[in-house]
């Protein structure tokens, strides 16, 4: 990948970061750890990776990549992201957790935001929708691919298996699923709350495609996710475990289950702030 | 109308057949189960659309997610299992995934209520009508024999949202003529009378009919309305027939909390309060045991609505 392309990308990064301890700071209110640590993952995704069109926002998407956030509570990454590639104004995310907005503390189809195609927040249910999403596009003879995030605390869940097995069974293969593996949820490290055990061979074992990457670096990331789409279309779900720091480019907010959902105060959000370049201009 | 027999099957086979005349006429419509085909009647959209059939395998959670998201793209899911494993075991998904999502699937239930019989409590689900109809924008419906089954069915995949179709496993009379138009919303006047309004969905529907040719005998008129849809209410006719007939009685094969009899009584209360009766199961779970052993003992026979309307007249 070209040097520049690389600068361009971390440069969309740091805005996203802005943009997300700004939302979290203004509402005193949202989930700024694993939002920061994907926002790699979601560049890539949004500016390179996919093929989709913001405006008009169709809610079918045929002909379109899709992605679908089960892990519905690091909504600051997905709605500055989906705000600066155009699927609804900037200025919008100065809502986020308002009464009246269209950006919910989760994400949610139910007041119309563009880029949203279900509601998320309940942990475990976004891969059987994506499953959804591929079925219908092999039924329509669609070539595009359908993406997902997970939380690793999220892998908990009963109905992520249920899925895990169904896709593997049925050979849903134009889904790329992501695994945020940053190691922490609410009440601590994911080990002490409720290990996951091996978890590559875990989805091996389902039956899955597995690659592992570090989620943020976006070389690495980018050449994965590449990876990933000529996998497509040979019989097997993938699954990419991507390795991440919750809390990534904020210093004090790194390699602590603290920031899961916890918004910096004034001070602390000037100190974020001095970290990240900004790139693209603040809302 | 003129309500007579003209055959006996089980609700559940008027979804069989109303899905393979979907199969046949909407492209669109695709099916799923959770290892209950036979059970739900779906073998012959299986075998004919096998390529729009869905075997999710014991998995319910998925099985609806799965029908959430293939409605984009355009496809109408229509999911199958048992009732209990339709609502109760999957409330969340169905919350989040398919009703705040405003996803257009179709959740089609059988073996509803106490009818179930033999397996007993754990299967036998008397709470998903209250559980579904408070989920905004939710429509609820329980037809009461083969041919509205059928049409409910059919009827159901025009109507663009979720939808609870509840449906039940025994045979029991077909006494809705076959060309009879089903309309979401619309409830169906019976029989005309004057002294009480008996409002029944469901299996409950032909003992209510039972119950009015006993009542005639002994010189009362009843006014007996099919609420085939829960939810949206048809509030005008409901309110049009208490103005004339001042009491009520209402039959369902479900818990009185969160049934239909509280939607009704919630819509008199806050109109015209009548004095109402409520054929229903009272806080309580079922058992094993024959249909029609268990419809007398928890009081859902057409006897308990004639001793019902006796009591109801009584408070007018």
């Amino acid at each position: 990948m070209h040097k520049e392309k690389i600068n361009q990308l971390n440069a969309f990064s740091s805005q996203i970061r802005r943009d997300i301890v700004r939302m979290v700071h203004a509402q005193n209110s949202g989930h700024p750890g694993g939002s920061l640590g994907c926002v790699e993952f979601f560049t890539a995704l949004y500016i390179e990776v996919m093929t989709h069109q913001p405006k008009p926002f169709n809610m079918d998407g045929n002909n379109e990549d899709l992605f679908f956030l089960s892990n519905g509570h690091i909504s600051p990454v997905f709605y500055a992201t989906l705000a600066r590639t155009g699927y609804f104004p900037i200025e919008e995310l100065n809502t986020f957790r308002m009464i009246d907005s269209r950006l919910q503390g989760h994400p949610t189809t139910h007041e119309g935001l563009p880029g949203v195609r279900v509601a998320s927040g309940s942990l475990g249910q976004g891969l059987s929708v994506a499953i959804g999403a591929a079925l219908s596009k092999k039924a329509n003879n669609d070539k595009s691919i359908v993406y997902t995030l997970h939380g690793d605390g999220e892998l908990q869940e009963g109905q992520i298996w249920e899925a895990a097995m169904y896709a593997a069974s049925n050979k849903v293969d134009n889904l790329i699923s992501t695994i945020d593996y940053n190691g922490r949820q609410i009440d601590g490290d994911v080990d002490d709350v409720l290990s996951l055990g091996n978890l590559k061979s875990k989805w091996l074992a389902f039956g899955w495609d597995v690659l592992e990457t570090n989620g943020n670096n976006i070389e690495e990331l980018m050449s994965t996710l590449e990876t990933a789409k000529t996998k497509t279309g040979k019989g097997k779900p993938i699954m990419i475990i991507m390795e991440t720091e919750m809390g990534f480019g904020v210093d004090f907010m790194m390699g602590s289950h603290k920031w899961h959902g916890v918004a910096p105060n004034d001070e602390q959000l000037e100190v974020a702030l001095n970290q990240l370049e900004e790139s693209l201009g603040d809302y | 109308m003129e309500i007579k027999i003209l055959g006996n099957k089980d609700t559940r086979s008027g979804f069989g057949d109303g899905l393979t005349y979907l199969g046949e006429n909407n492209p669109n419509v695709v099916a799923l189960c959770a290892d209950l085909t036979g059970s739900l009647k779906m073998g012959d959209f299986k075998n004919k659309f096998p390529e729009r059939f869905f075997q999710v395998g014991i998995a319910e959670a998925n099985m609806v997610g799965i029908a959430a998201g293939l409605t984009i793209g355009g496809k109408i899911p229509f999911t199958g299992t048992f009732a209990n494993f339709s609502t109760s075991r999957v409330y969340d998904q169905v919350r989040q995934s398919i009703a705040y999502s405003n996803k257009n699937v179709k959740l089609c239930a059988s073996h509803a209520g106490l009818t179930l019989g033999e397996d007993g409590a754990t299967h036998q689900v008397l709470e998903d009508i209250g559980m579904m109809k408070m989920l905004p924008g939710m429509t609820v419906i329980n037809p009461c024999d083969y041919n509205q089954t059928k049409a409910a069915t059919i009827a159901i995949a025009d109507h663009n949202g979720p939808v609870y179709l509840r449906f039940g496993r025994p045979k029991v009379p077909i006494f809705i003529p076959e060309n009879t138009p089903f309309e979401i919303g619309k409830a169906l006047l019976l029989q005309e009378g004057t002294d009480v309004s008996i409002f029944a969905t469901g299996h409950l529907v032909w003992e209510a009919v039972e119950a009015a040719k006993v009542l005639a005998e002994n010189g009362i008129s009843v006014e007996l309305i099919n609420i085939h849809t829960i939810k949206p209410l048809d509030t005008n006719s409901i309110l049009k027939s208490v103005a004339k007939t001042k009491c009520v009685v209402t039959a369902e094969e479900h818990q009185i909390a969160g049934g239909m009899g509280e939607s009704i009584a919630q819509l008199l209360a806050s109109n015209s309060p009548a004095p109402i009766e409520f054929i229903a199961v009272n806080d309580k779970f079922g058992e094993s045991g024959k249909p029609a052993d268990l419809m007398k003992k928890y009081g859902l026979h057409s006897s308990n609505i004639i001793e019902a309307t006796h009591r109801v007249l009584k408070r007018k």
